[in-house]
């Protein structure tokens, strides 16, 4: 029941209101932080069962409100650079955001290069890259990452570096004339070690942890 | 006016060093008063950690403005998705207290708290606005008789409610600066588009991404130019390494030689191609590298 209490804008909105919050970009920022945040407690214990739709679907919507002011005009799918050239197609995206939880299992979500075309042609002003990262969230914290950015995120939680210096680099540093280190957490093992700390306290390392709902289920057999 | 430290990144050190070393060159050239930001990380990267957890993200950025706020300077970044993360993450936690709060919970851990006491700045719009391309037109050296292809990436103008640097569809600041240095910057159909790496599409999704960078090399390859100039390293990266990877994909061999601005401006400086890493990127065109050592030579000669 805590989840629904956490996930549910309703059931907080009074106190946020009352703190003069009435933005609703803020409120929107407020409640997702929530979610994030419950659904990095008690990873081991997750499970699937009907609810979990609802709670996604109930999420999707409490986190990207305005998509809901979408009167499906297209615009943004006709100023999408990705959508010229990929299956990405932003306009039936928001609309699937609107209406099924399955819209986090969309492989459309993650062809959006965050370029922000749509959201500042929308002539409703809808925040449709903040949508876009908020829905992939969602899909992230159900397990659906891509082995790649699964890889990236191992690098930061390691190195500290999404990209992290390799040996070929280190020679190029030196022999261009830099040192063979940059000033980064590479050279501070100490700083490193914070990184690794502030990540931990942000439940970061258990989020790359989960599996996908299949995966699970491919367990269980 | 306070001082700079100077925010790396990833790609830059670890990839694209030549990239640091013309940054270091310009800024000391053009006496500005810098400080490398010692110990920070990764920005970090907006498209998969902001996608993945926005707390987290928040904090790693948090971090790293916390570390140039107890240097009382602002942060100078040098890439448009470090300048994306550490300026929307300033301007999240200095606006919104609930957020701060919960950040500095986290940064409570390892004995940080953020204040919001500096700005993020973007060394393209620090550049244009703080320095001015009159200030660095009187640097030049070595005027460089170029036609450029302009390619501004799509997080220093947007979100331009957050940027603050005016339209987004038709901007002239980056191609004043790239004027100032005796270069032309050729107008080319979907200047503005977006060179396809963001938002994680590079990594997870390549062939995707690729389409999207042949589209754009193949319209700047009709405008006869001399070079791509940028003002980030993961769409330096695209299209410089991106056209090495198109080849091998579809054969086409577009072979235009891709710059970060401050190598440019390195190079109207008077400083040698090599010492700016220009000849150490995957696509290396050699009548480009000649005729940049004829402009030096002639110059010289005068």
């Amino acid at each position: 029941m805590e989840q629904k209490q956490v996930i549910n804008l309703t059931g907080v909105s009074d106190h946020f209101l009352s703190e003069g919050l009435s933005d609703l970009q803020k409120i929107q920022r407020r409640s997702y932080y929530f979610i994030s945040e419950k659904s990095s407690q008690n990873v081991s214990t997750m499970s699937y069962t009907s609810q979990d739709n609802a709670d996604i679907s109930s999420g999707v919507k409490n986190a990207c409100k305005d998509i809901f002011k979408c009167m499906q005009c297209g615009v943004c799918s006709g100023s999408c650079p990705s959508g010229r050239h990929t299956s990405l197609n932003i306009r039936k995206l928001v609309r699937k955001a609107t209406r099924n939880p399955d819209v986090i299992r969309e492989e459309q979500l993650w062809m959006c290069t965050t370029c922000y075309n749509c959201q500042e042609r929308c002539p409703r002003n809808i925040d449709i890259v903040d949508a876009v990262l908020r829905i992939r969230t969602f899909a992230a914290h159900e397990g659906i990452m891509h082995p790649e950015h699964r890889k990236v995120s191992e690098l930061l939680l390691e190195h500290g570096h999404a990209v992290p210096i390799d040996e070929e680099n280190r020679k190029k540093r030196v022999e261009i004339g830099l040192e063979e280190l940059p000033e980064t957490v590479h050279k501070y093992p100490e700083e490193l070690e914070e990184i690794k700390e502030l990540l931990s306290s942000c439940g970061f390392d258990r989020l790359l942890e989960k599996k996908r709902k299949s995966e699970l289920e491919e367990e269980v057999k | 006016m306070k001082g700079l430290t100077l925010f790396l990144g990833c790609l830059i050190p670890n990839r694209y060093p030549g990239i640091e070393m013309a940054t270091r060159l310009c800024l000391a050239k053009l006496d500005i008063d810098f400080v490398d930001l010692e110990g920070a990380s990764c920005c970090p990267a907006p498209g998969v950690f902001r996608s993945f957890d926005e707390p987290t993200w928040l904090a790693v950025a948090a971090r790293n403005i916390v570390l140039s706020e107890a240097l009382q300077r602002d942060i100078l970044t040098i890439c448009n998705g470090c300048f994306a993360s550490l300026a929307d993450a300033n301007q999240i936690l200095k606006s919104e207290p609930q957020l701060r709060e919960k950040t500095n919970e986290h940064l409570a851990k390892i004995e940080k708290e953020f204040k919001g006491n500096i700005e993020v700045r973007h060394i393209i719009e620090y550049f244009y606005r703080d320095i001015g391309t009159e200030n660095i037109r009187s640097h030049v050296e070595k005027p460089l008789d170029l036609r450029v292809a302009v390619h501004y990436g799509c997080h220093l103008l947007k979100p331009s409610r957050s940027r603050g640097l005016g339209a987004f569809e038709r901007p002239e600041f980056f191609d004043e600066l790239i004027e100032c240095l005796g270069s032309k910057s050729v107008d080319y159909p979907d200047k503005m588009e977006c060179c396809g790496a963001g938002g994680g599409v590079r990594s997870a999704l390549k062939d995707d991404s690729l389409k999207m960078a042949d589209h754009k090399l193949s319209r700047i390859k009709e405008a006869d130019i001399d070079c791509i100039v940028n003002a980030c390293p993961f769409c330096h990266m695209q299209l410089d390494a991106g056209q090495e990877e198109i080849r091998q994909k579809t054969g086409t061999d577009y072979n235009i030689p891709v710059l970060h601005y401050t190598q440019l401006l390195g190079l109207a400086m008077g400083f040698p191609a090599e010492m700016l890493g220009i000849d150490r990127n995957v696509t290396i065109n050699k009548e480009f590298i000649e005729k940049i050592e004829r402009i030096l030579l002639s110059e010289e000669m005068e």
